[in-house]
């Protein structure tokens, strides 16, 4: 399959199943829920180090938050309920709590609910107050610029993380614009986050290392500078590879995703430097959710 | 489930139990069913029948007429379905209710929604003393759920209320929100004396400064509370009062009260 003289490889993405909840901070306008959201998905790349993947999903306008505020929805992703509720708990703690005028909310509805604010009201130290509106609890915490605001509670879903594709360049700088180009159309999208710094990574990694501490290390097979040292994937034509990391709610958001992040690099195309379009996997071993790149672009 | 309608044959001179009178205990039954069930009628026993013209219906609401005051615990311990009272409703309207929906278009009498656990209480005329409040020796009062009262309340409303919202859009007598424990009462008109007294959590909202607070209150001052525009969306879909719409999120604010924790708090929103 050739999109604009870009070819789309005959492979796929292999993605996992993974936990993930919704919130929402608002605050006194947007930079500031910006700051908060931003500050609570910092160091939230990847599982493997971070013990989260996040990022924000979107802004919100005054009329699509609860308390009628700006404010921004934040996905987050782990590998077990439990995992999540840990590292919810703690960046909400240190980066929501901690943040001038925010308010913490829960983004989406379910059965498998996980604390939000349930222990964070113990900071009030005996002085935070319940207040039961509608279905839903919430915790009004004292602070030093008046009241944190905070849902009790937040539900969770399974979901689908490490939907990936790469692309492939003649140099460094087209395979960048490319990503950017896709990046700026994939977050217009809902129920999706690329986790990576930009949405996009250069540290590509294959499962397992020659040091055995390290359960995962370079993806030397993409790796212009061990070209013609290892079993490379790349001819002489590709000067630099960068990848996209797609989490979603469903794998239907993560195939849409995909296709619309293809998409957008392919109408660039071969005139851009953009040569190939491949994706990362384990061999189909590993993960229950496979993106077969033609099928997805079909 | 169709469900009958009670009609009083004559005015009454004692007071009547009609605690038997809840959805899930009469939906099945029949018209002459129903009129054998023997209720209280002051310190007797008489059966249904010779106090109430009963009729089915096919509506799913069990619907009372009544121009009496002395139907007392209409909707007592009520599990689900729904009770229109056509005038007035006695003591004890919906106590200790666990779901359901109660509406009167009257007035109703004393304690109505007291030990409430859940549920909705619609009252559009007024409510008499300890709306909300506790059954005599319980230490808890309303525990859930939701009242609105379109008319005055009396005195003692939410008194050791635990939990729910009580919407009362006119005036509270005095002593409102007395010993309260948790929960949310928005009085749109005036509180009368002593409100708060020995309130130990909860919040009282209301549009004017009571008609004395007690000593052991203290200003807190002027603040921005964001849970107030939550609280708006929910008192909005309770009831369309334009007194809700003047809600903002300024409020001036009272803590206490002193001699018992204090942890309560009066806010007066400012228009």
């Amino acid at each position: 399959m050739i999109i604009n003289g870009t070819e789309i490889e005959e492979t796929f993405a292999e993605a996992f199943g993974m936990s993930a909840t919704r919130i929402i901070i608002t605050a006194i306008d947007t930079k500031w829920a910006r700051i908060a959201g931003e500050t609570m998905t910092g160091f939230a790349t990847s599982v493997i180090g971070c013990g989260v993947e996040a990022g924000i999903e979107a802004e919100l306008s005054p009329e699509q938050t609860p308390d009628g505020r700006h404010g921004v929805s934040v996905l987050l992703f782990a590998m077990s309920g439990k995992a999540l509720e840990k590292q919810l708990e703690t960046r909400a703690g240190q980066c929501v709590l901690t943040c001038p005028t925010t308010a913490l909310f829960a983004g989406m509805q379910g059965e498998k609910q996980i604390p939000l604010g349930k222990n964070l009201r113990f900071f009030g130290d005996g002085y935070q107050i319940s207040k039961q509106i509608g279905a839903s609890r919430y915790w009004r915490v004292p602070v030093m610029d008046g009241e944190f605001l905070c849902e009790e509670q937040v539900a969770r879903t399974s979901a689908v993380g490490g939907g990936n594709f790469l692309v492939l360049a003649e140099q460094q700088q087209q395979a960048l614009t490319a990503c950017e180009k896709a990046i700026a159309e994939m977050r217009k999208l809902p129920n999706v986050i690329m986790p990576f710094p930009g949405g996009i990574v250069r540290s590509g990694s294959k499962v397992g290392s020659k040091y055995k501490s390290l359960m995962a290390s370079t993806n030397d097979a993409y790796c212009p500078t061990l070209r013609g040292l290892v079993n490379s994937k790349l001819d002489q034509e590709i000067g630099a590879v960068l990848e996209i990391v797609i989490n979603g709610l469903t794998d239907d958001d993560v195939r849409q995703a995909t296709r619309i992040g293809i998409s957008a690099v392919c109408e660039l195309g071969a005139a851009a430097g953009i040569k190939r379009i491949s994706a990362g996997n384990y061999g189909g071993k590993l993960g229950q959710f496979h993106f077969h790149l033609r099928e997805v672009m079909a | 489930m169709s469900m009958p309608t009670l009609k009083l044959r004559n005015a009454i001179n004692r007071r009547i139990d009609m605690s038997s009178f809840i959805p899930e205990l009469i939906g099945s039954k029949s018209a002459d069913e129903i009129a054998r069930i023997p209720l209280w009628y002051g310190n007797r026993q008489v059966e249904t029948g010779e106090l109430f013209e009963i009729n089915d219906s096919t509506s799913e609401t069990l619907l009372i007429h009544s121009d009496s005051n002395k139907l007392d615990r209409i909707g007592a311990n009520m599990a689900g379905g729904s009770i229109f009272v056509e005038g007035n409703a006695g003591a004890y309207l919906g106590c200790a209710m666990r779901s359901g929906v109660i509406k009167v278009t009257g007035d109703t009498g004393l304690a109505a929604g007291c030990a409430m656990r859940a549920g909705e209480l619609t009252i559009d005329g007024n409510a008499g003393d300890f709306l909300g409040g506790a059954l005599t020796g319980e230490r808890q009062g309303m525990r859930g759920g939701r009242i609105l009262v379109k008319g005055n309340a009396g005195d003692r409303a939410g008194d050791l209320m635990r939990r729910g919202t009580i919407l009362i859009a006119g005036d509270s007598g005095d002593y409102c929100a007395s010993r309260m424990v948790a929960g949310t009462i928005v009085v749109a008109g005036q509180c009368g004396r002593h409100t708060g007294t020995a309130m130990h959590r909860g919040t009282l909202i209301t549009s004017d400064k009571p008609a004395s607070l007690p000593a052991t209150f203290n200003s807190n001052g002027t603040h921005s509370l964001s849970f107030l525009s939550l609280l708006k969306k929910q008192l909005a879909s309770m009831a369309d009062l334009s007194a809700i719409s003047e809600i903002g999120t300024e409020v001036e604010r009272w803590v206490g009260d002193l001699s018992c924790d204090g942890k309560g708090e009066i806010l007066i929103w400012q228009r």
